[in-house]
């Protein structure tokens, strides 16, 4: 009734289902975009670069991506890792073998061939689920890794068995090897989070997203009424193995330079991506954005406070982290399976009606 | 078209009143050893609300999933609208127009109840997935327009109050109400109902016969009933159906089935739940 009497149904609609309903949060999300777009880039240096930005974007577009094919669409994966090493060993194929090619679309490329052998990979899924999907996604991560270790063409026939991005620009400017200034790889990375992490909630707000949560909450259900199980998976492994796939490319191109498949996109890397959704939220955009920024910031933090500040050994610091997430995953997972994202709903709606709670 | 313009736009194929929609041939389905149905045969006409009854066990969910595709009977034909079915997948199934409610609740628990009813438009949602990304134009013009439909179904069954909970949180008797809204926003041309007042107190019954016999009429949709409550039975059917052990042992309008001797002595005769 309260639609009808608004007269105009578009209008209200739309306000309803707006990403950011409350006022105050869109001000304060524009301005803290803004920030990052407009002020970070001139006060960054190659620390803040290389420490905390680049690494938060890249694993916050592979927890967007690990998040919309678990946390939407109920299917587990430990293969992450594997499938950023796709996506590394794509760019690094198409830097090479084109080297005029501008960085944007060789990010995109990387993702689409990501994308293509997600779909691979997620065919299982139509057959089995839980447990037995998580172990076939393993077989996946293992099987990646040895497969880059293994071909040699997949690095060029290197001597050492590594990848090394070569440098290339983006409107003259370099973003990949050593020229390439803390502001422009920022700005690139910055640029792909921002863009995607507004698709990934565009995906999930409608019919895609009803769909791959439905699957999630009773495949059964779901078929019934009409969702296509092996669409729906397949697309929710393709757009999931898109994100991860860029991820990977931008965690060797960008951040790190060289990339050895066994070190850099083992199964640590797998566990980590599952712990930032487990700790920011599964299900959520917002969520894989703080589960992101948590993960990376933690050990930087530790490194500062405990080995710089209190002059502890390393290793003590590291295992208190270690302890210190380990207890925050079980806290998660028993206590709100929702993430610090939910957490946070909880407060501001709490806020909503301060001072006078009921 | 039910929700899209009540009462006016009839949909195109869904022929006249009184026609066959559905009709089952000699099915038969079991399980291993155990036969859940033995070649049973009735049909739904056009308009109709037809009641499926028996006692517990008697293989009347496994009737309607026969019907939506979820079984495939090893014996028999279904026909539907006239043509004989193939084998069809349950969300094919779906797109030709049937859909149903379970006798235990089969809700999406992680999310509201809007969204909820909003899965039922699945089906008659087209924008791709470049649309769906990009959303703004073609993308949210669609989901408004599937949401005017939705909130139209709210509002007919009253849970405009519970719009944005989540199905998880709600009492068992509005999420049974929620389900038969994501049923009804698929604009089925026919509705499978199993045993869509079990557990619920006399009030939540006589709202939940009120709305299956207004969606009935008002907006002419088929529907076939299981149900164990007699009475509702013999006041919302127009034909019922009568089965026991797999075996169709009766079949024709309430009273008639009322003093048929088989069904007494098999049904209604004994103390059931
Ligand atoms: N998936 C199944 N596997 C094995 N047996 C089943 C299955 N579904 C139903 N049955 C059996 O088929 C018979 C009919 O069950 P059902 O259709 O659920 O009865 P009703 O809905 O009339 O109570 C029962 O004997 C039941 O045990
Ligand atoms: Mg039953």
């Amino acid at each position: 009734m309260f639609y009808r009497e608004a007269g105009e149904f578009k209008t209200s609609y739309k306000a309803d289902q707006a990403t950011f309903p409350i006022r105050f949060d869109r001000i304060f999300f524009w301005s803290v975009t803004a920030f990052a777009f407009l002020v970070v880039p001139f006060l960054i240096n190659d620390y803040w670069e290389k420490a905390v930005f680049i690494p938060f974007m890249v694993f916050a577009l592979a927890a967007l991506g690990l998040n919309i094919l678990t946390g939407y669409c109920g299917q587990v994966s430990l293969g992450t890792g594997g499938f950023m090493a796709v996506g590394a060993y794509a760019c690094y194929k198409l830097m090479t073998a084109f080297p005029d090619l501008n960085m944007v679309p060789i990010i995109f490329l990387s993702g689409a061939v990501t994308a293509a052998v997600g779909i691979l990979f997620g065919l299982p899924s139509l057959r089995i689920k839980g447990f037995y999907l998580a172990v076939a996604t393993l077989a996946a991560q293992f099987f990646l890794v040895w497969l880059f270790n293994k071909v040699p063409w997949f690095y060029n026939y290197s001597a050492t068995g590594q990848i090394t991005a070569p440098e290339r620009t983006v409107f003259g400017f370099a973003v990949t090897g050593a020229a390439a200034q803390p502001a422009t790889t920022y700005l690139f990375c910055l640029a792909f989070l921002f863009v995607f992490a507004w698709v990934a909630r565009n995906l999930v707000r409608g019919r895609i997203g009803r769909s791959w949560m439905a699957i999630r909450d009773m495949d059964i259900a779901a078929e019934i009424i009409g969702v296509n199980p092996l669409r729906t998976k397949l697309s929710a492994f393709a757009v999931s193995s898109f994100y991860i796939g860029m991820a990977g490319a931008l965690f060797f191109a960008l951040w790190q330079g060289a990339a050895e498949v066994t070190e850099a996109f083992g199964i640590n890397q797998s566990f980590m991506v599952l712990f930032m959704i487990i700790i920011g939220g599964l299900g959520s955009i917002f969520g894989s954005l703080v589960g992101a920024a948590f993960m990376v910031l933690l050990p930087v933090l530790f490194k500062n406070i405990f080995v710089g500040a209190f002059g502890w050994p390393t290793d003590l610091s590291q295992y208190l982290q270690l302890m210190l997430v380990g207890g925050l995953i079980i806290f998660f997972l028993i206590v709100e399976p929702h993430g610090i994202a939910a957490l946070w709903r909880t407060t501001k709606e709490k806020l909503r009606l301060w001072p006078f709670p009921h | 078209m039910a929700f899209v313009d009540p009462g006016q736009i009839r949909d195109a194929d869904a022929g006249q009143k009184g026609d066959v929609l559905l009709r089952v041939e000699d099915v038969s389905l079991s399980f291993g050893g155990v036969k859940a149905i033995t070649a049973i045969s009735f049909d739904i006409k056009q308009g109709e609300i037809r009641a499926i009854i028996g006692p517990n066990g008697a293989g009347k969910t496994s009737m309607l999933n026969v019907i939506n595709g979820f079984y495939h009977p090893q014996e028999g034909e279904i026909w539907f609208r006239g043509k004989k079915r193939k084998a069809l997948k349950p969300h094919q199934i779906a797109n030709e127009g049937i859909a149903r409610t379970f006798q235990n609740i089969a809700l999406f628990k992680g999310m509201s109840t809007l969204d909820n009813i909003m899965t039922g438009r699945l089906t008659k949602m087209k924008k791709n997935m470049f649309w769906q990304a990009i959303w703004r134009g073609p993308a949210e013009r669609e989901e408004i327009e599937h949401r005017e439909v939705v909130e139209r179904i709210i509002d007919f069954l009253e849970i405009q109050h519970i719009r944005k909970t989540s199905v998880g949180r709600l009492p068992y008797g509005l999420q049974k109400r929620v389900e038969l809204g994501r049923a009804l926003a698929a604009e089925p041309a026919l509705l499978l109902l199993d045993e869509p007042m079990a557990g619920m107190n006399v009030e939540e019954k006589e709202d939940m016969s009120r709305f299956i016999i207004d969606v009935n009429q008002q907006f002419g949709t088929t529907i076939a009933l299981i149900e164990h409550d007699m009475g509702v039975v013999m006041d919302l059917s127009d034909r019922v159906v009568v089965l026991d052990y797999g075996k169709k042992i009766g079949d024709g309008p309430p009273d008639e089935v009322r003093r048929n001797q088989d069904v007494i002595d098999a049904y209604l005769g004994v103390a059931h739940d």
